[in-house]
């Protein structure tokens, strides 16, 4: 490691860094705007300058900017020199030049970089008199507000709009100081990820519009770590709650996982929370169908009583933590339990386990995905099912880049000249999927081809690999895949992935083979599939094949054979088909439903339970790489709101079982669970338990300057109540605590002195990118442990009539998960229910865009709207998944389609931000 | 000994002079005494000139305060204008301390000579905007801060503001 003085203070640092990221790293402050630790340096703010010596001798040393500046053994600098910083004063005097006095009315303020910066550099008082420049701005859609005057032309938005995260409608207009920073139009920002504009922009040009339009300073935040409960990735997140209310959603970073940035659903899909579907009351239906509140202690005693009388079955779900699948699991023993995942996913899930098992490949981080140099994608579209994933593949196209940078000595770090040199150059990147993805403009060769079709061309290439081929017939194979196998054999790190979302288990086994073909050739390989759901993984590690499936469960309600149905945070309307569910909830004598959104199969529940959300209870999360991580409540449960763990371990108490009459607390119910398998050890490991303190002090959630103390609740009553105990976790509802080093999965938020923007992660990191301080505990579960279901599947009655089409599952980030979607902003952006046609199959029906098909499939008929996509191959119909009559379709089926002949076309919705945010 | 017994006169000849000076004890509450216009009593949120509500909700008082006894909400308006949605000082805890007018970057918070607010029961202590907000302009007779910020609201288009130039068109090729 090279040692290089600083103000005359020798300090080692990493080789290959540049002088601002060392002085981070060193914990020392240098201002600065353009670099960014993901994206790199380009010189352009001139911000970060520094004073570099010659040699000791050298008194009057040269101005050289500290982020283009490469560290070297005995190189000299001085931060503190007075040239050095009075030329930083003259910059930010400069960039300030044109900035608005908006402050006060910023969503940035009090978490500004620029404001930090000003402050930093020492610049205080305007001295330019003449007229500030100013811009108009534009409508980018429900999720981000526009600001144009707060503008500092750093060219971080468009680097990582563009550059980083591959969006192409938000570019750098106009010239000299009339450089803007937009679209070429009004309209929403198109890339899954503009929501990282929030916290990229060092100022306010970019911010969160469900925050602008009901605002609260970071300051003002009660945070707790969490896991976005979006998919099956396990971002970390750090949600922000104000009077009872979740505010925003920022990134906490994690280096192996999310690093800097999530997904717009991960940042704009939390806030159902807030919701006006939440369940206000337990509730028990009257004879006339209403629901009448009733009083929780009466409602458990009598479920509890028809618990040891009844047969009772009960559902569990994905979407919700191990702990609360767990003590249902526990509460009506595992052969009554049921994953409450459709029988075609839970087919596809464990292929995947069986893949993982058998290939031998490693699985791998978001993070180790940006290291792989050769991507194979069979059939998954990741931006839609797995978003954050996809901005790591954007970065492992980049690998190629890097390797060609590195031959002409040029650090990663140098980004314009690294994608000057390069050009269009990238790592092979494969794609086989039925319709065209959002990362068709990386890849090097797409193959649109149908499910059954993409598993014969993984196979091909699992047999290329293997060397296999040799009769002519198979030429064409490697005519056709040949430039695949050679790709994946030259890489160093290849990757394939796939996963449950193409639902077909054929695709999922072609991938494992590729990956043995691999293995075998000696390669250092990975593999990655990707699940539907938060915890798919972990419910099915959880049932172990064990319980019952849901055609099972269908079964026993026509048999009439169970009395009691109890469905914990499941919405069976979109599992199953319509007429199968209508069918088990009445035969059920008695369906009992927890959850936390008023939906469907709550309707015909005859008591309901309000749920907390992952924001106001805790829980673990398996993600797609098997990694269990733990979720902390931001704020408390508004009564009578409670964790599904907790009001199922109270009727677990009341009907004396066994187990669970020992319970006390979530760190219990936690330890069970890990206690019960030997697949789950391990993941009361996740965090540290409720009795974790440091120094004897619990860790805040609220910032040191929380305001309002006295006065928040102060209407209801002058007494100031206590503040909360929180005896389920290590963190507490308070200002007071623990505030420096702590472990990588109890920071609540960042804060430090001097940063008050998320730029203070720096300060919590070792070196750029690098780990926590505090440390952070990983706890993957081993391949070799994973058991998969041994449910056997009635494989779908494929139809390969000419007149039929093969149904293909599609998702949408925005609209396919049950619980964003019910978030205001992204609300306006989920598409309607809809089937997805190729032109030639819409030209034989005669339908175009906004017409009625219906379907004819094994489950009936539907009536769905006609949407085309053009890049869809003929036989084949998308099927959006997560919309109400999708389910009634399983994917794989042949339908029959006919034109709906009294369909009713929607009239058009306008866009009510649009309509009244003239300001906005 | 004798000097002890003249400072024992003369304290005792001053003490029957101030028996004829004036005194300084006033009949409050019927004769009230002067304060000045910075007095620092009752907090009041005043209005802009135009008589709009000048508090933008920036939530800097609420920092500011030792006691965190001030607590709002901001909202945004029809007109772009941000605005408390509530706005509640708890005078049980405050302390008259000044530093919410000092932090206020938009004058609106103010304190005036008013001491006078004393209540049988607590409660009553807790002030909502409809008991804040006056209907004056208070110290500060001039200010409005949407004519200085570049926020865009009803009737001031961007470039509107002091000091600010014509918003630019992007799309003119002109230097």
């Amino acid at each position: 490691m090279p040692t290089i003085v600083i103000d005359g203070k020798e300090y080692e640092v990493p080789q290959g860094e540049n002088i601002l990221e060392a002085c981070l790293g060193l914990g020392l402050d240098l201002p600065y705007f353009c670099w960014h630790p993901a994206m790199g340096s380009i010189g352009s703010c001139r911000q970060c300058a520094v004073i570099q010596y010659q040699n000791p001798e050298d008194e009057r040393g040269k101005l050289v900017m500290g982020c283009m500046t490469p560290v070297q053994d005995g190189a000299r600098f001085s931060i503190t020199n007075e040239a050095a910083s009075s030329f930083r004063e003259f910059i930010i005097e400069s960039l300030m030049v044109n900035h608005p006095h908006d402050c006060p009315v910023c969503a940035e303020g009090g978490e500004c970089h620029l404001q930090d910066m000003t402050v930093m550099a020492g610049h205080r008082d305007r001295r330019y008199r003449g007229l500030k420049k100013t811009h108009r701005n534009q409508y980018l859609g429900p999720l981000i507000h526009h600001e144009m005057n707060r503008c500092i032309t750093c060219y971080r938005c468009v680097r990582f709009y563009k550059d980083y995260a591959g969006g192409s409608d938000l570019s750098a207009m106009a010239s000299h100081d009339h450089v803007y920073f937009g679209r070429h139009e009004d309209g929403k920002l198109e890339s899954p990820f503009s929501g990282n504009l929030v916290e990229v922009c060092p100022t306010g040009v970019f911010t969160d519009k469900h925050l602008v339009n009901d605002y609260t300073r970071k300051w003002d935040l009660q945070s707790a770590p969490s896991i976005c409960p979006g998919c099956s990735v396990g971002c970390n997140t750090s949600p922000g709650e104000r009077y009872g209310k979740l505010k925003r959603v920022h990134n906490r970073y994690n280096p192996d996982i999310n690093g800097y940035f999530l997904c717009d659903k991960g940042r704009f899909g939390a806030t159902y929370v807030n919701s006006e579907k939440r369940i206000p009351a337990v509730g028990r239906r009257s004879k006339d169908g209403l629901f009448d509140a009733i009083d929780s202690s009466q409602a458990l005693t009598d479920i509890a009583k028809g618990l040891s009388t009844s047969k009772v079955i009960g559902i569990g779900s994905p979407r919700t933590s191990i702990e609360t699948n767990f003590a249902l699991q526990n509460l009506v023993g595992q052969q009554n339990f049921c994953t409450g995942i459709s029988e075609t996913e839970t087919a596809l899930v464990s292929a995947c386990i069986e893949a993982i098992k058998e290939s031998g490949a490693k699985i791998p981080s978001p993070r180790e995905i940006e290291r792989c140099d050769a991507i194979l994608i069979l059939g998954e579209d990741v931006t839609n099912t797995a978003t954050r994933i996809a901005l790591s593949l954007r970065q492992a196209v980049r690998n190629e880049a890097f390797n060609m940078a590195e031959g002409l000595q040029l650090q990663s770090w140098q980004d314009a000249a690294t994608r000057m040199l390069v050009q269009d150059e990238r790592s092979p990147l494969f794609l086989a999927s039925p319709h065209a993805t959002q990362l068709d403009d990386i890849a090097e060769g797409i193959f649109n081809l149908s499910p059954s079709n993409i598993a014969h061309l993984g196979y091909s290439v699992a047999s290329l690999i293997e060397g296999k081929k040799d009769d002519a017939a198979k030429k064409t194979d490697a005519n056709d895949y040949g430039n695949i196998a050679e790709a994946l054999l030259k890489a160093e790190r290849p990757l394939i992935i796939s996963g449950t979302g193409v639902t077909d288990t054929s695709v999922i086994k072609a991938a494992s083979s590729i990956t043995s073909a691999l293995v075998a050739k000696g390669k250092e390989t990975y593999l990655s599939l990707i699940y539907q759901e938060a915890n798919t993984l972990g419910i099915t590690l959880l049932d172990q094949g064990q319980g019952p499936s849901l055609s099972n469960i269908f079964e026993q309600g026509e048999n009439n054979s169970i009395q009691t149905l109890i469905i914990v945070e499941n919405d069976l309307y979109r599992r199953a088909a319509k007429h199968k569910v209508d069918k088990l909830l009445q035969a059920a004598d008695q369906v009992i439903v927890l959850d936390i959104l008023d939906n469907e199969t709550c309707n015909q529940a005859d008591i309901v339970i309000p749920a907390s959300s992952f924001a106001e209870c805790e829980g673990t999360l398996i993600n797609f790489e098997g990694r269990a991580q733990r979720h902390f409540p931001v704020f408390e449960s508004k009564h009578p709101c409670r964790p599904s763990w907790e009001w199922l371990t109270e009727i677990g108490k009341i009907s004396s079982n066994k187990n669970m009459l020992e319970w006390q607390c979530f760190d219990d119910i936690n330890k069970a669970c890990s206690e019960s398998s030997s697949t789950l050890t391990g993941i009361n490991e996740v965090a540290p338990d409720r009795k974790y303190r440091v120094g004897g002090r619990k860790i805040p959630r609220q910032p040191h300057r929380y305001s309002g103390r006295t006065a928040m609740v102060a209407n209801l009553s002058v007494h100031e109540p206590k503040q909360t105990d929180d005896t389920e976790t290590p963190l507490g509802f308070t200002m007071e605590g623990h505030s420096g080093d702590r472990p990588g999965e109890l920071i609540p938020f960042v804060w430090a002195p001097g940063w008050n923007s998320n730029h203070s992660v720096h300060k919590l990191q070792t070196g750029s990118e690098g780990e926590l301080k505090g440390g952070r505990s990983v706890v993957k579960i081993e391949s070799k442990k994973l058991i998969q279901s041994k449910q056997q599947v009635k494989s779908v009655n494929q139809n390969n009539d000419q007149d039929h089409f093969i149904a293909v599952a599609m998702y949408k980030i925005f609209g396919t998960g049950e619980l964003s979607s019910q978030s205001p902003g992204i609300i306006e952006l989920c598409e309607s229910e809809s089937i997805e046609l190729a032109i030639e199959a819409a030209d034989k029906l005669g339908v175009s865009n906004g017409d009625g098909v219906t379907a004819h499939g094994v489950n009936g008929t539907v009536d769905l709207e006609v949407k085309i996509n053009d890049s869809l191959i003929s036989n084949c119909v998308g099927i959006i998944q997560g919309m109400p009559g999708a389910a009634n379709i399983n994917p794989g089926e042949g339908l029959s389609l006919t034109r709906s002949e009294n369909w009713v076309r929607r009239s058009e919705i306008i866009s009510s931000d649009q309509l009244g945010g003239k300001n906005v | 000994m004798i000097e002890a017994f003249v400072s024992q006169i003369r304290t005792i000849w001053r003490i029957l002079l101030h028996s004829f000076t004036k005194a300084e004890t006033v009949q409050y509450p019927e004769q009230k005494p002067y304060l000045a216009p910075r007095y620092r009593g009752r907090i009041v949120l005043t209005r802009d000139p135009d008589g709009d509500e000048r508090c933008v909700a920036c939530n800097l008082c609420a920092v500011a305060c030792p006691p965190d006894c001030i607590a709002l909400q901001q909202g945004t308006r029809e007109d772009g204008r941000w605005y408390p949605e509530f706005f509640r000082i708890n005078f049980s805890r405050c302390i008259m301390c000044g530093m919410c007018e000092e932090a206020c970057p938009t004058n609106a918070i103010q304190l005036t000579p008013d001491f006078e607010m004393c209540e049988y029961d607590r409660q009553n202590m807790v002030y909502e905007k409809e008991h804040l907000l006056i209907n004056g302009t208070g110290k500060y007779h001039d200010y409005n801060f949407y004519r200085v910020s570049g926020l865009k609201i009803d009737g001031k288009d961007k470039g509107e503001a002091q000091n600010e130039a014509e918003p630019i068109d992007v799309k003119s090729l002109l230097p």
